[in-house]
C-alpha cells in the first residue's frame, strides 16, 4: 500500500470527489423518502383520531339515560287488570293535578317513555308487597326529554320546530327543580332488543345475533379452510386442476361480499329452505366470505414452515400425515389463527351480504338459538342510522363503539393466541 | 472398479441414474457401501453426491420431477421395489442433515419422536431408556442431562447437530446417511462430531457427504469421488488420498479444481 495522502492519482481523487457529491444527494433523497413515509403515517393517524373522536363524542352520551321520579300509587285494581300504562299516566297526573284537558294530559304523559310501565312491572317483580302502597319510582323518560336534558334539542320555549311543547318544557323545569330528573347508566342500551322508541332500544339482540353468526362462521370456515389449505399445500399434486383451484380461491377473496349474500339467498334460503334473518344463514354466508382469507393465510403459514423440519421428520420415517399433524401444522398454527381471526373480524363488520338474506328486519326479541330471527351489530348500526329520531344519532355512534370494542377484543385475542402458540426454530 | 461380494455390501448400487426433469444428475453409478464402515462421498458442488445419498433413503421421492432408475439394494433388497414401505425403509436408514434441524420441541421429545411414531417403546420407562442411551451414544447426555425439558433449538449449533444424530440413532437404524453434517459447525464442534462418527462406526454403517477432504481423510475408511454426476473412483480412503488412480481425482484432492 502506498501512502494515500501524497500518492493519490488525480483520476482517483476526482472520482472520490464525485462520489462525495453524489453521497450528499443520496442522503437528501433518503431524508425525503423518510419524511414522506412519516407524513403518510401522521396523516393516517390524524384521520383515525378524528374518526374515533367523532364517534366517541357523539356516542358517549348514549350510555346515560334520563329518568324521572314520580310517586306511583300501586293500585291493586289497575295491576290486576294489567293496565300498567294507565297507572303510569295516572301517577304523573297526580304529580301535576292542575292539568285537566285531554291534550294537556297527552303532553304530560309524553314526558315519560311509552315503556315506563316496564319500570312498574320491574318494581312489582322485585318487591310484590308494594302493591296497594304509594312509592316514589324512577321511570324512563321519553326520548325527547332525554335529548333535551342532554342539550341536543332546545329547551327554549316558543321556538318553532321544538320537539317539546312549551308546557312540557315548563313541567320538566319544575320536575328538575324538585330533583326528580336525573341521568343514570343506560342499562337498556346494553340489555334490550331493538325498539322503535329510542329510549327503549338496545343492542343486546344484535350482540347475541353477532355472536351466534360468528360462532357458526368459525365452526364452518376454520375446519374447512384449514383442511383445504393443508390439502392444497401438502398433499395435492401440482397440476392444471390444482392451479385452476388456486386461481379461483384467490379470485374469490376479491369477490364483492354482496355477491356472497345473493348466493346465500339462492342456496340457503330458496333452495335449502332455511329460515330467513337467522344467524345460522348469516354465519354460513359469512363463512363463505371468510374461507378464501383463511385458505390463503393458512397456505402462507404452511409454506413458511422451514423445509428442514419436514425433512427431519421424513428422515425419521414419519408418514406424510405425521409430518403434517406433528410438525407442520403446529408450527403454522399461529399464522393460521391470525388469518382466521382477521377473517372473522372482517366478517363481524360485514353488512351487505346479510341484507340479502333478510337480516335487516326489525327484530325486537333476543334470539335464543341461531335459528331465531336476529339482527347483527353492523346491521343494527345501519338500521339506527336510518331512523329519523334525534336520539338514534347518539345510539348509532354508541352501537359503533360497541362494534369497535368487539373488533378490538378479537384482535387482542389474535395477538394473545399468536403469542401463546408461537414457537421458535 | 472392484465389486464386492454382496455379503459384505450393505448398500449396493448398480447402474443408478437420477434425472431431475431434463437434467441427468447421476449417471450410471455402481457403488458398494460396506457394513460397519464410514464411506465418504466427495466431489465438487453439483457432482451428484447428495443426490446419491438421498436415493438411499428415497428422500428424492419428495422432489416432484425426480426419477431414479437402476438397481439400489439394501441388504440385497431393492430399495425402489414397489413392495418397499418408505416409512420402514427410513426407520432402517437414518439421516443427518447439513443444517442442524432439531424440532422446536424439548430435547427429550426430539429424541423420543422417532421411537414414538414407530412404536419402539412399550412404556414410558422404555422410552426414557431409549432416549438416554441415544443421547449417551451421541455424546450429548452429560451436557443436557439436567435440561431435557428445554427446547432443542436452544442448544449450540454443535450440540444441535449431535442432538440430530441422537434422534437418528434412537430409531436404531442400520445405516446413517450424513449430508455435510459439519458444514454449519465451528472446528471444535466439528471435531466432536467427527469423533462421534468414528465411535458410531462400530454399530452402524455410515455414508457421509463432505466438502472437506481433510474430514473425508479423517473419518472414512472408503472414499468415493464423484464428478459431474459420475462416480470417478472409489477406493480405500488411504489409497484415494495417497495414490489416486484417476487424473480427475488427483486434480480434485490436490486442489487444482473444485
Amino acid at each position: 500500500m502506498t501512502d494515500t495522502s501524497t500518492a493519490v492519482p488525480a483520476a482517483t481523487r476526482q472520482s472520490i470527489d464525485t462520489a462525495a457529491a453524489h453521497l450528499k444527494r443520496r442522503y437528501r433523497a433518503e431524508r425525503r423518502f423518510k419524511a414522506v413515509g412519516l407524513g403518510a403515517i401522521l396523516l393516517a393517524m390524524g384521520f383515525l383520531v378524528l374518526l374515533l373522536w367523532t364517534i366517541i363524542s357523539n356516542g358517549a352520551s348514549a350510555f346515560m339515560q334520563t329518568y324521572i321520579r314520580v310517586d306511583v300509587t300501586f293500585d291493586a285494581a289497575a295491576i290486576d287488570g294489567d293496565d300498567l300504562p294507565g297507572l303510569v299516566k295516572s301517577s304523573i297526573q297526580q304529580r301535576f293535578p292542575a292539568v285537566e284537558s285531554r291534550s294537556e294530559k297527552r303532553e304530560l304523559a309524553g314526558l315519560l317513555s311509552s315503556g315506563a310501565d316496564l319500570d312498574i312491572r320491574r318494581a312489582l317483580a322485585a318487591d310484590p308487597s308494594v302493591k296497594g302502597t304509594t312509592q316514589p319510582l324512577w321511570m324512563v323518560a321519553s326520548d325527547d326529554v332525554d335529548m333535551a336534558m342532554k342539550g341536543y334539542v332546545s329547551r327554549q320555549p316558543g321556538l318553532a320546530g321544538n320537539r317539546l311543547t312549551d308546557r312540557q318544557i315548563a313541567w320538566l323545569a319544575e320536575l328538575e327543580a324538585a330533583g326528580a330528573v336525573k341521568k343514570r347508566f343506560n342499562t337498556i342500551l346494553l340489555s334490550s332488543g331493538d325498539s322503535r322508541e329510542p329510549e327503549l332500544a338496545g343492542l343486546w339482540g344484535a350482540v347475541v345475533g353477532s355472536v351466534f353468526s360468528l360462532a357458526i362462521t368459525l365452526l364452518v370456515s376454520f375446519p374447512l379452510g384449514v383442511a383445504t389449505a393443508v390439502y392444497l399445500e401438502e398433499f395435492a399434486p401440482k397440476n392444471r386442476w390444482t392451479a385452476l383451484i388456486e386461481v379461483n380461491i384467490n379470485n374469490l377473496a376479491a369477490v364483492p361480499s354482496v355477491v356472497f349474500g345473493l348466493l346465500g339467498l339462492a342456496i340457503f334460503l330458496n333452495f335449502l329452505g332455511m329460515p330467513r334473518s337467522a344467524p345460522l344463514v348469516g354465519g354460513l354466508v359469512l363463512a363463505l366470505i371468510c374461507l378464501p382469507t383463511i385458505i390463503i393465510a393458512g397456505r402462507a403459514a404452511l409454506k413458511a414452515v422451514p423445509p428442514s423440519i419436514r425433512e427431519a421428520a421424513l428422515g425419521l420415517g414419519a408418514s406424510k400425515q405425521q409430518v403434517v399433524t406433528d410438525h407442520v401444522l403446529p408450527l403454522a398454527m399461529p399464522g393460521i389463527m391470525t388469518g382466521t381471526i382477521l377473517g372473522m373480524a372482517h366478517a363481524l363488520g360485514e353488512t351487505a351480504p346479510l341484507l340479502m338474506i333478510g337480516m335487516v328486519a326489525f327484530i325486537v326479541d333476543i334470539p335464543a338459538t341461531p335459528l331465531d330471527p336476529s339482527a347483527v351489530l353492523p346491521v343494527q348500526v345501519y338500521l339506527w342510522a336510518d331512523s329519523p329520531e334525534r336520539a338514534f344519532v347518539e345510539r348509532t355512534s354508541a352501537a359503533i363503539l360497541v362494534l369497535l370494542v368487539f373488533l378490538g377484543a378479537m384482535n387482542l385475542a389474535a395477538i394473545m393466541l399468536r403469542k401463546k402458540f408461537e414457537r421458535r426454530w | 472398479m472392484t465389486h464386492l461380494p454382496s455379503r459384505l455390501a450393505k448398500v449396493s448400487a448398480r447402474d443408478v441414474n437420477v434425472h431431475y426433469g431434463e437434467k441427468h444428475a447421476l449417471k450410471h453409478v455402481d457403488l458398494d457401501i460396506r457394513a460397519n464402515e464410514v464411506t465418504a462421498l466427495i466431489g465438487p458442488s453439483g457432482c451428484g453426491k447428495s443426490t446419491f445419498l438421498r436415493c438411499i433413503n428415497r428422500m428424492n421421492d419428495q422432489i416432484e420431477n425426480a426419477h431414479v432408475s437402476g438397481a439400489l439394494t439394501l441388504d440385497g433388497q431393492d430399495i425402489y421395489d414397489k413392495g418397499i414401505d418408505v416409512v420402514q425403509l427410513r426407520a432402517r436408514v437414518g439421516m443427518v442433515f447439513q443444517k442442524p434441524n432439531p424440532f422446536p420441541k424439548s430435547i427429550f421429545d426430539n429424541v423420543a419422536y422417532g421411537p414414538r411414531i414407530h412404536g419402539l417403546a412399550r412404556d414410558q420407562a422404555e422410552l426414557d431408556e431409549i432416549v438416554m442411551t441415544s443421547l449417551e451414544k451421541a455424546g450429548l447426555l452429560t451436557e443436557v442431562r439436567d435440561r431435557l425439558d428445554e427446547p432443542g433449538t436452544g442448544l449450540s449449533g454443535g450440540q444441535q447437530q449431535r442432538l440430530c444424530i441422537a434422534r437418528a440413532i434412537a430409531v436404531s437404524p442400520e445405516l446413517i446417511l450424513m449430508d455435510e453434517p459439519c458444514s454449519a459447525l465451528d472446528p471444535i464442534a466439528t471435531a466432536k462430531v467427527e469423533e462421534l462418527i468414528d465411535e458410531l462406526r462400530e454399530n452402524y454403517t455410515i455414508v457421509i457427504v463432505t466438502h472437506s477432504m481433510q474430514q473425508a481423510a479423517r473419518v472414512s475408511q472408503r472414499t468415493a469421488f464423484f464428478h459431474l454426476g459420475e462416480l470417478v473412483e472409489v477406493a480405500d480412503t488411504e489409497q484415494i488420498f495417497t495414490n489416486p488412480q484417476h487424473p480427475l481425482t488427483q486434480g480434485y484432492i490436490t486442489g487444482r479444481f473444485g
